[in-house]
């Protein structure tokens, strides 16, 4: 029996599509020529298809700390955060994050899917309930997985649905309510208040992941809570340095006074290598800049809505009905269509993210752009127009 | 084994989703017979929890091959209020 032979489907589904010249899941970025823009295959292309919101991949003072701590600290730790990887820098980093959020404690993680997995795991236990939004992100799902406890699911960013659901988990079992602030392959955001005080008022305790919400929503870029006036409704914040914060890396923060026991209960924190000080030392100073990036956050928005509005205005099927965060998904008919125009846009410049079922919601086919703080309104402009010329060349039916 | 009446209401709800026009019976099979994606399932999943007014947790579904293992899962899950 050949262990490989069960993912034959998966190799079968892949071959249909029908790529002629690049295939998505093996593009290389050959060079990286700044926050915006990269060569790929020969050719300079505009990156619309990461998750750099904030441009701080080249930040100069997260370049300079990360040469300085590589330095003087070397360039790994070779030892779990709870043995040998606990480096000043580890401490100055957690303390900025809680300073941040406005918070007593906060753990770094090695990356934001092991801080979901680190979280779940250790707070649902055998008798406990985690409740989770169907279109959770994979590190949710399999921060579930790993625990205990028992799992249930509630329609996307449906109140009553998950309401119905909380009347039904017996009243003084351990409860773990886990949305997020934002939902990575739409841009669509929660209704955390609405979620938040009814998850409260059945006594969960309540996590949010602001992955693909940090840095730019809330007056201080502390995500969609902070935006909606509702942190006080969070016991557990989850966030991610690979997005807005420009390197790698996850952490939770909490005010609760026992959270500290979890460095000790937590596999996905005890059992791995913390990061190298470069990389902690470049978070470390992305997120403070982040915290003075008012204006930029500003002209993030700006990019948003530009780039939302052109698309929506030359007729393009947008699947939310305004920019509602700097991922602007474009919905597109079938498998065919999705795969000849994410074709046909590189090949004029432009990299998106092809998004396709199952990481996609309600099975559909989508091109998943992201704009960045630093693409220029000239940029958003091109973005558009090589659309339009996609569209065109692709046979897209467009209904301005 | 669930009783006639539960696996009736079952694929009462699976009726809609049925579009290839499967014969239902207790063996019918969700994935194979039927075609359900994971979609789909977690549709009816939510249509079954509402309809019985129960939870059917996650963690339950990999077992959850059949019409007949759905029905006794659901009785088994009234049983035990």
């Amino acid at each position: 029996m050949d262990l490989l032979d069960k993912f034959d489907a998966t190799t079968a589904l892949r071959e249909s599509l029908p790529f002629e010249k690049v295939d998505p899941f093996t593009v290389v970025m050959d060079e990286i020529v700044s926050e915006t823009e990269a060569i790929i295959g020969g050719r300079q292309t505009i990156l619309a298809g990461t998750n750099n919101y904030m441009g701080m991949t080249f930040n100069e003072d997260a370049i300079e700390a990360a040469k300085d701590a590589l330095d003087k600290f070397g360039t790994g730790t070779t030892g779990s955060r709870v043995l040998n990887g606990t480096y000043s820098g580890h401490k100055a980093l957690e303390a900025t994050i809680a300073d941040f959020y406005g918070m007593d404690h906060c753990m770094v993680f090695s990356t934001g899917y092991q801080a979901n997995l680190g979280m779940l795991s250790a707070l649902g236990g055998k008798d406990d309930y985690i409740i989770i939004d169907a279109d959770s992100h994979a590190s949710i799902y399999d921060g579930c997985a790993m625990g205990n406890a028992t799992i249930v699911r509630f329609k996307h960013n449906d109140v009553e649905h998950m309401e119905k659901r909380l009347k039904r988990i017996p009243e003084d079992a351990g409860k773990l309510l886990v949305v997020e602030g934002m939902y990575s392959m739409l841009g669509d955001a929660a209704p955390l208040k609405e979620l938040l005080e009814v998850g409260k008022a059945y006594g969960c305790m309540t996590l949010v992941d602001e992955a693909h919400s940090m840095g730019f929503c809330g007056e201080n870029g502390r995500g969609v809570a902070e935006e909606l006036g509702v942190e006080h409704l969070v016991d557990f914040f989850v966030g991610t340095f690979s997005k807005s914060v420009g390197t790698v890396g996850g952490f939770a923060v909490s005010n609760h006074p026992k959270f500290d026991v979890l460095r000790y209960a937590s596999r996905p924190y005890v059992f791995t290598a913390s990061l190298p000080p470069s990389v902690v030392a470049s978070a470390t100073a992305s997120i403070k800049a982040i915290q003075r990036s008012g204006n930029r956050r500003a002209h993030l928005w700006e990019n948003a809505r530009q780039l939302h509005a052109g698309l929506k205005e030359a007729g393009f099927h947008m699947c939310t009905e305004k920019a509602e965060s700097p991922i602007v998904a474009v919905h597109l008919p079938d498998p065919m269509m999705g795969t000849k125009f994410w074709e046909q846009l590189l090949m004029e410049g432009v990299y998106v993210n092809m998004a396709a079922p199952p990481a996609t919601p309600a099975g559909i086919f989508l091109m998943r752009i992201s704009v960045c703080a630093q693409h220029t309104s000239a940029q958003v402009d091109e973005i558009i127009r090589r659309f339009k010329i996609t569209a065109e060349k692709t046979g897209l039916e467009l209904n301005p | 084994m669930a009783q006639a009446e539960t696996i009736e209401k079952i694929c009462a709800l699976i009726a809609p989703l049925n579009n290839k026009g499967v014969e239902l019976s207790p063996a019918t099979t969700f994935a194979v017979d039927l075609e359900f994606d994971s979609l789909t399932v977690m549709d009816l999943v939510a249509e079954i929890e509402d309809e019985f007014d129960i939870l059917m947790p996650l963690n339950l579904l990999p077992d959850l091959e059949t019409i007949q293992q759905v029905a006794d899962a659901v009785e088994k899950i009234l049983s035990e209020g």
